[in-house]
């Protein structure tokens, strides 16, 4: 498009919600991108004054406000906190589909959200084939994390110390399944998501040992596609499109009493973007089904089948990490630290800030890790202050992200998800 | 645009890294809290050693160039706009905390430092700073000291520049003056930091600042009271006042802030009572005991409606929490929110409060009010949307009217907030034209460029 009236033009629907915005400067105590920088272009206050300029043309550099605006993990700790009620989210969700219809995708990202992501089938054969052949490229770090680093310098990998894919994903164990309801007379549908099914097959393993343990019925279908984030995120709202329609067509089919996922991000997606942004009227009612039942794993097994904690004293150390999406979006921050002192065995400890943002924030990590590890950083130092063995958590893309930051750190401190560690148990 | 060379300059001083330049940067840096329109800056340098802060102001001094510090940008009077085309001189790299002083009582801080973490790093050696302005987790104690900023325990703690004991300072020049010292009593010289405390950076740069500590108090109480006329709460803070008890705070919610709280948090607020009470003693605890007893006691003579006393500290949060959510529940009304802060002696608060009733109504605005009851600073907030031009004029009209009703009172155009480009017309009203030309000619040999935060409380 790159037609700077239409620019003005589309950013000027924003403005009701941009003059919200009372700017009295509070999001700078939240903001773990401003920690780092100090600078007022990366805080919320200073991307909202930024677009209010370019929409009232006070601003000739829309690239410029872009890339301040990419500078946001999304983790909505600002507006959790923000006194006059500011839809952050929002805002920034839209403001970056009408830069990306602005200045247009680049070929990755076009690639990514258009063809793979909207297309599991192929997205999975890729990805299988990656599996086989990623030791030739990588090196395993850390034992205890399970690690790899980059065998030769590869721009992609950079320096990160990653997990490598499963050799098996969770769909070429699991492709489907469709249970009745047991003791429980429950019956849930299972979403584990792209980075629980592709790095953290394990994860849906232990969901699916814990709901067939508690006698709960599962509806997980074949060929489910990515929750979305990824391309709304990055502004490509068609693909995203594409991609909530694939599931609910698959969804709206199963009987089920809940939908379930252990990943934090899916969770607070499917619960506040596909409302908001899906726009097939037709697909309404059924939408609005999977919304009201969408529930976090640890909310699920607390909330609904009551587990509650034990009252023999464990002994391996365990602390919690909240991911935003769970703690800002959904406010779910009690259940998965239940969920842990019900699992025998586990001695809960809190950690210094178990609340700030680990710096993951899904592409951010791509776009600018030297911020993401910065921030990452000071996370992997309250885990090991805690002196627990093994930090818990409720969302993949934080396992993936304390991973690195410990692996980096050479503190080899297990990273698990809180299901995981109660399965374990059972 | 600023030339190319000065550029350069100023990254001999303090690094490539921390001269900003791009359009994002510095329109970030064209606002701060007030309701104001923005002003571009040229530049946005952020020095991270006091001798890169001396370097930066004497090149500004050198080159006539306007320069503004700014340390969170929260002002609400508009003090750290910069001018256009001006330089924006960052603090928030100066926040290291120099000194914690646990025998004399003193904390030797730079100007970067926030105000909550501060009083934080104090706590945690058993001390206590009081001052605690609405914005401390963000505020800078630099900005604080330029505002001479207030909080909720100015009634019985007082406010910022109670705690300034002295401070080093870079006149225009890029000299380092020191003034002021560790010691309780220092009388060598001009009070050059009395001085410089409210200042609002027209005098000079702040290099470090000494504060006073104190001991924290033993115990504390808070109490909710509830009431059918504002008069009767503005008698019970009178009768307070004249038992000789002094609360740490009392503060005052209206009826619209009552309802627009309590739509907010629903947590059980009387949304038919006219005004409210918050109010906390502290000390020692057997003194703490009895004055709760005896304000409970005043407050109900006075026809308090009832009389909540925190039993716990789940109680005590409950009653703060409602005061703590005034300003933002009210601020979800409205698109614009402009918080004042006209200052009345305390006696004068039943007039101030019936003069705010009167105003809105004459302005047929939306006006809630809360505040600081005892010590006279309220907060008339009035909720409109600026971009409705026939509704602005009448806050317009309506912010000249609380101005001149609370000097007809023996107040004061700013409790805290500081007069910066938003009050500095209305200065000549309250200090005299005699005032405004001394001002004046202090400023033209202290800054004789006019560099230091020009078109900021003294104008005209």
């Amino acid at each position: 498009m790159a037609d700077p009236k239409k620019l003005v033009e589309m950013l000027k629907t924003l403005e009701d919600q941009l003059v919200t915005c009372m700017r009295c400067g509070m999001c700078q105590a939240q903001c773990p991108v401003f920690a780092q920088s100090g600078r007022e272009g990366d805080v919320t206050r200073g991307k909202i004054a930024l677009l209010t300029g370019l929409a009232e043309e006070m601003i000739k550099d829309p690239d410029g406000v872009n890339n301040k605006l990419n500078r946001c993990l999304l983790c909505g700790t600002c507006e959790a906190n923000c006194p006059s009620g500011v839809k952050v989210t929002d805002i920034f969700l839209r403001a970056r589909a009408v830069m990306a219809a602005y200045t247009g995708m680049s070929a990755a990202q076009k690639l990514i959200f258009q063809k793979l992501l909207t297309n599991p089938g192929l997205f999975n054969t890729l990805l299988d084939i990656g599996s086989k052949f990623q030791g030739i490229f990588t090196k395993p770090v850390d034992d205890i994390l399970g690690t790899s680093c980059a065998r030769f310098n590869a721009p992609i990998i950079g320096d990160r110390h990653f997990k490598t894919l499963a050799a098996k994903p969770l769909h070429a164990d699991v492709p489907s399944l469709d249970t009745p309801a047991g003791v429980s007379k429950l019956r849930v549908a299972f979403f584990p998501g792209c980075v629980v099914d592709k790095i953290y097959p394990s994860v849906g393993h232990a969901v699916l040992k814990v709901l067939k343990h508690h006698g709960v019925g599962v509806y997980m279908p074949k060929g489910q596609a990515c929750c979305g984030i990824p391309a709304i995120s990055n502004g490509d709202v068609a693909s995203f499109q594409e991609m909530v329609k694939k599931n609910i067509e698959l969804f709206r089919k199963g009987d089920f009493d809940y939908l379930i996922t252990p990943c934090a991000t899916c969770t607070s997606t499917i619960k506040k973007i596909w409302p908001t942004y899906y726009e097939d009227k037709s697909d309404q009612v059924a939408l609005a089904k999977i919304v009201e039942k969408v529930k976090d794993v640890s909310a699920f097994l607390v909330d609904v089948l009551k587990v509650s904690p034990t009252d023999i004293p464990g002994t391996k150390t365990v602390t919690y990490h909240d991911p935003c999406h769970l703690r800002n979006s959904l406010g779910v921050t009690a259940q998965p630290r239940t969920l842990l002192q019900a699992t025998p065995g586990v001695k809960f400890v809190e950690m210094t800030d178990a609340a700030s943002c680990c710096g993951s924030g899904g592409s951010f990590n791509l776009k600018f890790y030297e911020l993401s590890q910065e921030i990452g950083r000071k996370k992997a130092q309250h885990v090991i202050d805690s002196q627990a063995e093994t930090v818990a958590t409720s969302c993949p893309a934080c396992m993936m992200q304390i991973t690195d930051m410990l692996s980096k750190a050479g503190a080899s401190r297990k990273v698990r998800h809180v299901v995981e560690l109660y399965a374990d148990a059972l | 645009m600023t030339a190319k060379a000065l550029i350069k300059d100023f990254e001999a001083i303090v690094g490539k890294d921390n001269v900003l330049t791009s359009e994002a940067d510095l329109a970030s840096y064209s606002y701060d809290a007030a309701v104001l329109p923005n002003a571009m800056p040229g530049l946005v340098v952020r020095p991270t050693t006091s001798e890169q802060l001396g370097k930066t102001v004497k090149l500004c001094n050198d080159n006539a160039i306007p320069m503004t510090v700014r340390g969170s940008g929260t002002n609400l009077s508009g003090g750290t706009i910069p001018s256009t085309g001006g330089i924006v001189v960052l603090t928030t790299a100066l926040n290291r905390i120099l000194e914690i002083n646990e025998e004399d009582l003193y904390a030797v801080v730079e100007p970067g430092v926030i105000t909550s973490k501060f009083a934080a790093e104090v706590a945690k050696r058993g001390l206590f700073y009081p001052p605690d302005p609405g914005s401390q987790t963000v505020s800078t104690l630099g900005g604080n000291v330029a505002e001479n900023a207030g909080g909720l325990r100015g009634l019985k703690y007082g406010v910022t520049k109670d705690y300034v004991m002295g401070m080093t300072f870079f006149d225009v020049n890029g000299e380092l003056v020191k003034s002021g010292g560790k010691t309780v009593k220092c009388v060598t010289g001009y009070n050059f930091t009395g001085l410089m405390v409210g200042a609002e950076g027209t005098l000079g740069v702040y290099d470090t600042i000494t504060l006073k500590l104190v001991p924290p108090p033993a115990a504390a109480k808070a109490m909710m009271a509830v009431f059918d006329t504002v008069m009767d709460a503005c008698r019970t803070v009178a009768a307070i006042i004249a038992a000789k008890i002094v609360p740490a705070t009392l503060e005052l919610m209206d009826n619209f802030t009552i309802r627009t709280v309590e739509n907010f948090r629903k947590a059980g607020l009387p949304t038919e009572a006219q005004a409210l009470l918050l109010i906390e003693v502290d000390g020692h605890p057997a003194m703490v005991e009895e004055d709760a007893a005896k304000v409970e006691e005043i407050c109900k003579k006075n026809k308090a409606a009832s009389v909540r006393v925190a039993k716990d500290a789940n109680e005590r949060n409950a009653v703060w929490q409602a005061r703590r959510d005034a300003l933002p529940a009210l601020a979800k009304v409205k698109p614009t929110t402009v918080l004042e802060d006209a200052t009345v002696p305390r006696s004068k608060i039943p007039d101030m409060m019936a003069a705010l009733d009167d105003i809105a109504k004459k302005y047929n605005l939306t006006i809630g009010t809360f505040g600081h009851a005892g010590d006279g600073n309220l907060h008339p907030t009035i909720l409109t949307d600026k971009r409705n031009t026939e509704e602005w004029h009448r806050v317009e009209a309506a912010i000249d009217e609380i101005f001149d009703r609370a000097l007809a009172l023996g107040g004061t155009l700013s409790g805290e907030h500081g007069i910066g480009m938003a009050k500095a017309k209305y200065m000549k009203q309250e200090c005299g034209i005699a005032a405004i030309e001394y001002s004046k000619r202090m400023k033209s040999v202290l800054d004789p460029k006019g560099i230091l935060n020009p078109g900021k409380l003294i104008v005209g």
